[in-house]
């Protein structure tokens, strides 16, 4: 077990390096998000709704979109010199791979949030200082589901000729249910209402959360070895 | 009296197609230790097929293929450990430097010192003074050096090598064929797939030459090469 997380690990600083060396998935993530909540701080009508009621909704399709930007070269990077085969033929177990892909990928993702929460606050002067424990709870539980499945699917598409317009179209369906949650329990959170309010959606977010992380593994070594 | 040792590799019964293409056809393939078989064969043979089944990147739809007694299976990683493989690509990433990639796959083999490891296996390529460079910086056949390095790393009992001459000049070939002889001992073996018998002939001491998916020879390592390989066109041409 020790070895087998020593083994993700190693696995997961690869990509970290590699990623810092590029830095195309976190620049190209991060630029979108930013782009994304621009188009949305100028183009709506702050009088037709209010900013609060809004808000939960521009949150998660940043993060949802972005997330997709930043996952899109999880596998490409291993495709590069057949590199991928290299961690199969080692004696590593397909567990360890995917978990290493699965946190550097987590990594990623929650670098863009870092980054888009701050500026989605400031855009839209948000007053939710109180709220922001509960917030980033909701984007943890929410980002570890998603990853968990965009993980996966992009070691599915990346052998595919159009893999950047796949990953969307598989994964995306996927991510709509912990994203209406997430929706449903930052919404509160935003209009000023205590954690305790929003227990059920964080429950349901950590069920998504178990189940998808553990059909994702299973789907994984099936994946791979075709 | 002790029980009798398993083979390096017994392959059994190994069949895969790819379409309505079949690579492979019910191969079997049993190599002993101290082995070095040369796989000859035409372009669509199923060479690489076979290099790739046995070492456990490609799932055959039928057969098995065992490394030292032991099944490989996805549930059994350790299966692998023994097989160093030398593909058509370096398997190397290209943002680090070979420093980096062999202290990678040191880690994943579980070698020991791994840093001092991955240095003496570029010292043994002569790429010691490209330690620091990334792949994409090397020449072809620097760029083959070092998955050759890669490949011998954590001293696999089975080496398997798909055209390991490949963009090497004589220098480094005649390198290579030194190292796979000091290589190739009592424990160990190797499968050479190529295309040109004569690179490795002083090496091995088998030879298959497979067509279609199937073995059409498969003997000892004849004494005059001349005669082996016009007996070799005549195979292939039908």
């Amino acid at each position: 077990m020790v070895n087998a997380l020593k083994l993700a690990f190693a696995i997961a600083g690869k990509d970290i390096r590699v990623e810092l060396r590029t830095r195309t998935s976190l620049l190209s993530a991060a630029v979108f998000a930013v782009l994304v909540l621009l188009v949305f701080n100028f183009g709506r009508d702050p009088t037709a709704v209010a900013t609060i009621d809004l808000a939960p909704t521009i949150l998660w399709v940043t993060v949802s979109f972005a997330s997709v930007v930043a996952m899109n070269r999880a596998f490409t990077v291993e495709r590069e010199n057949a590199a991928f085969d290299g961690l199969l033929l080692a004696p590593v177990p397909r567990e360890s791979i995917y978990l290493g892909k699965y946190l550097a990928n987590l990594a990623f993702v929650l670098v863009v949030e870092a980054i888009a929460l701050p500026l989605f606050i400031l855009f839209f002067n948000l007053d939710i200082v109180q709220a922001l424990p509960g917030i980033i709870l909701t984007l943890l539980l929410a980002t570890a589901g998603f990853v968990a499945a965009g993980t996966v699917f992009s070691a599915m598409v990346v052998k595919t000729r159009f893999a950047e317009l796949m990953l969307p179209l598989l994964l995306l369906p996927f991510m709509v249910p912990p994203l209406i949650f997430a929706v449903k329990t930052t919404a509160p959170l935003f209009a000023g209402r205590p954690l305790s309010s929003v227990v059920d959606g964080l429950r349901f977010l950590l069920v998504f959360d178990i189940c998808i992380i553990t059909v994702s593994v299973l789907l994984f070594t099936a994946v791979v070895d075709e | 009296m002790p029980p009798a040792e398993p083979p390096l590799v017994e392959a059994r019964g190994l069949a895969r197609r790819y379409g309505a293409v079949r690579a492979l056809r019910g191969l079997d393939l049993t190599l002993e230790r101290g082995e070095v078989l040369l796989v000859l064969g035409p372009n669509g043979a199923g060479k690489s097929t076979l290099l790739r089944s046995l070492a456990g990147l490609l799932r055959p739809e039928a057969g098995t293929v065992s490394i030292l007694g032991r099944p490989l299976t996805r549930d059994d990683p350790d299966a692998r450990r023994p097989i160093g493989l030398l593909s058509h690509q370096s398997l190397l990433y290209d943002e680090l430097t070979l420093t980096e990639n062999l202290v990678l796959a040191g880690k994943l083999y579980g070698v020991p010192n791994t840093e001092a490891r991955a240095r003496a296996a570029l010292e043994e390529q002569g790429l010691l003074d490209r330690a620091e460079a990334r792949p994409r910086q090397l020449s072809r056949g620097m760029l083959q050096r070092a998955a050759i390095a890669r490949a011998l790393l954590h001293d696999p009992a089975l080496l398997l090598l798909d055209e390991p001459f490949t963009g090497l000049d004589f220098i480094a070939a005649d390198r290579l064929r030194a190292l796979l002889a000091t290589h190739a001992t009592a424990d160990r073996g190797v499968v050479i797939v190529t295309h040109h018998a004569a690179e490795a002939w002083d090496l091995v001491t088998r030879i298959g030459v497979l067509a279609g998916g199937q073995w059409l020879l498969e003997v000892p390592k004849p004494d005059d090469i001349n005669a082996f390989q016009a007996r070799y066109l005549e195979l292939v041409r039908g």
